[in-house]
């Protein structure tokens, strides 16, 4: 089994009275292609959180690239795609070439500017993501699916070994969906970035995913794809939490 | 107006600091509007009013010189950290950090103006600008906050930038957030003292803000706004002193009201090349 890049041991938390997350312990890999899945308030962007460093558990410990959280610096080694990336301000005046080089700021450092070197970088991760010719356009102009795919750029300028998404795919239609997993295809396979994705499309992400995780307050399935969607719907309704139908569906 | 330009130092003190705040109220305006945080700049400008009230205050009752710019200034920046402790204590209703710091500067005030029992012409001038207010003494303080400000805003341009966009990933990636937070809003707090003489407390906010709408409309890209915001807001002071000095009205005013005719001149622009994009998508 490969070194694990994210460590979770005995991890627990609440909002005020409220348990999310109870003694839980998890391990991604190096390399894999992890799907997060469970119902609404199961905990799953909070663990996100947890593992960014924007929480600190109540219980337990969390290690990153094999250290402790509160001594991993090295941020730029993990990318990050929130669920704000749908929601953000389509009126903020900001060209896709300067929202991408938001990525770049914290490893450039205080009191220096952006080099050649670094707008070359920008613009190469733009590419990656198939839009460069609307490098100079204002984001807030692009589609729903453009606009991810400016996010996931904002995630790779830096080069990072992990890359987090929080259910990205959330309003975009099924075309762009498809281009969506074709491109998280290519960064886990040529790139060999390791990945770790919050959704609620367990269909799409079931045939691309190397891992499933199954989280509500504890993880209660964790697991090859084809073991997952072997489940019965009794297991499914059990982890849910309410009675769940499966429809087999080629959408 | 040349001639007197040449002529009279107080002239040329007021267009040069004019010049200037032209240049750093719509500067700071660009990360305030795209913020959603242009009601700061009111809640600091009627603090700023406070200071100036205390420092006038002092001044006529002790008879003891003390700029009330500087005492504007001293406490403006004392309200943007005031402002910055309610909005973390307040963190789902943040913008109730506003109207307590914004009443906060109007009751202050009063208190100031009714110890005083009332003030000459000069507060009238602080209210709504003046193109003979500023003195030499001024002239260097307002120079000093502006290169400050142009430095510090070029230095720290992509934190800021950053934080404006999407302060959760400036955050995450490691980027102290809220110390960028506090540096922003004191910077806020410097220019909105150093614009009082020239644009007044009532309407400095407006400097700030309205370049910046206009050039919204426009712009393609942040820089490109910010440029277009400067231009604006030169535009702007540059009427407003001119109409003042030969009309003999506070430049406020005037200034005030050429950043409302840009803004309908952007909007008419928008809105001639917006049915085309609606008929293209059609």
């Amino acid at each position: 089994m490969k070194e694990p890049i994210v460590s979770m041991k005995n991890v627990s938390y609440a909002y005020e009275e409220k348990t999310v997350l109870d003694h839980i312990h998890f391990e991604l890999p190096q390399g894999s292609f992890m799907g997060l899945v469970g119902p609404n308030g199961g905990g799953k962007t909070t663990l996100i959180k947890l593992l960014l460093g924007l929480l600190k558990p109540d219980e337990g410990s969390i290690e990153l690239f094999g250290k402790p959280i509160g001594k991993f610096k090295e941020r730029n080694k993990i990318g990050f795609v929130s669920q704000k990336a749908n929601t953000f301000n389509r009126g903020f005046p900001a060209t896709v070439f300067e929202v991408v080089s938001t990525g770049l700021t914290a490893k450039v450092g205080y009191f220096k500017f952006f080099s050649r070197k670094h707008k070359a970088k920008v613009l190469e991760a733009i590419n990656q993501v198939g839009m460069l010719e609307y490098a100079y356009e204002n984001i807030g102009n692009l589609s729903g699916g453009q606009q991810q795919r400016v996010f996931i750029a904002r995630a790779l300028v830096n080069d990072p070994e992990l890359l987090i998404l929080d259910e990205p795919t959330v309003g975009v239609d099924y075309e762009n969906v498809r281009r969506f997993y074709e491109l998280l295809h290519q960064l886990h396979e040529v790139k060999n970035i390791t990945l770790l994705l919050i959704t609620h499309d367990t269909g799409t992400m079931t045939e691309h995913a190397t891992d499933i995780v199954c989280l509500n307050k504890t993880l209660h399935f964790h697991g090859k794809p084809e073991d997952y969607t072997s489940l019965t719907e009794e297991d499914l309704s059990n982890f849910y939490g309410h009675p769940v139908n499966v429809v087999a569906h080629n959408h | 107006m040349f001639a007197d330009f040449y002529q009279y130092d107080f002239l040329r003190y007021t267009f040069l600091t004019g010049l200037m705040i032209g240049i750093i109220a719509p500067l700071l305006g660009t990360f305030i509007v795209v913020r959603r945080l242009s009601l700061i700049a009111d809640a600091l400008s009627h603090v700023t009013l406070a200071g100036i009230a205390f420092g006038l205050m002092v001044e006529k009752l002790f008879a003891i010189v003390f700029s009330p710019l500087y005492a504007g200034m001293i406490f403006s920046v004392f309200g943007s950290v005031l402002i910055e402790k309610l909005r973390s204590v307040y963190k789902a209703y943040q913008e109730i950090a506003i109207p307590i710091i914004l009443s906060g500067g109007v009751g202050l005030s009063v208190i100031f103006i009714a110890i005083a029992d009332g003030f000459n012409n000069d507060l009238f001038n602080y209210l709504f600008g003046s193109v003979s207010a500023v003195s030499q003494s001024d002239f260097f303080m307002i120079l000093t906050i502006s290169i400050f400000v142009i430095l510090v805003v070029a230095l720290f341009y992509k934190e800021l930038f950053t934080l404006s966009f999407d302060e959760e990933h400036a955050t995450i990636s490691g980027i102290h957030s809220k110390r960028i937070h506090l540096l922003f809003i004191v910077l806020t707090a410097l220019v909105i003292a150093a614009s009082i003489r020239i644009v007044g407390v009532l309407l400095v906010s407006a400097l700030m803000t309205l370049p910046v709408a206009a050039a919204m409309r426009l712009a393609k890209g942040f820089k490109q706004m910010m440029g277009l915001s400067i231009l604006f807001g030169e535009l702007a002071v540059i009427s407003g002193l001119i109409s003042g000095y030969y009309l003999n009205i506070p430049p406020g005013g005037t200034i005030v009201l050429v950043s409302i005719i840009i803004l309908l001149i952007s909007i008419v622009i928008k809105q001639l090349k917006f049915p085309k994009k609606v008929r293209e998508a059609k």
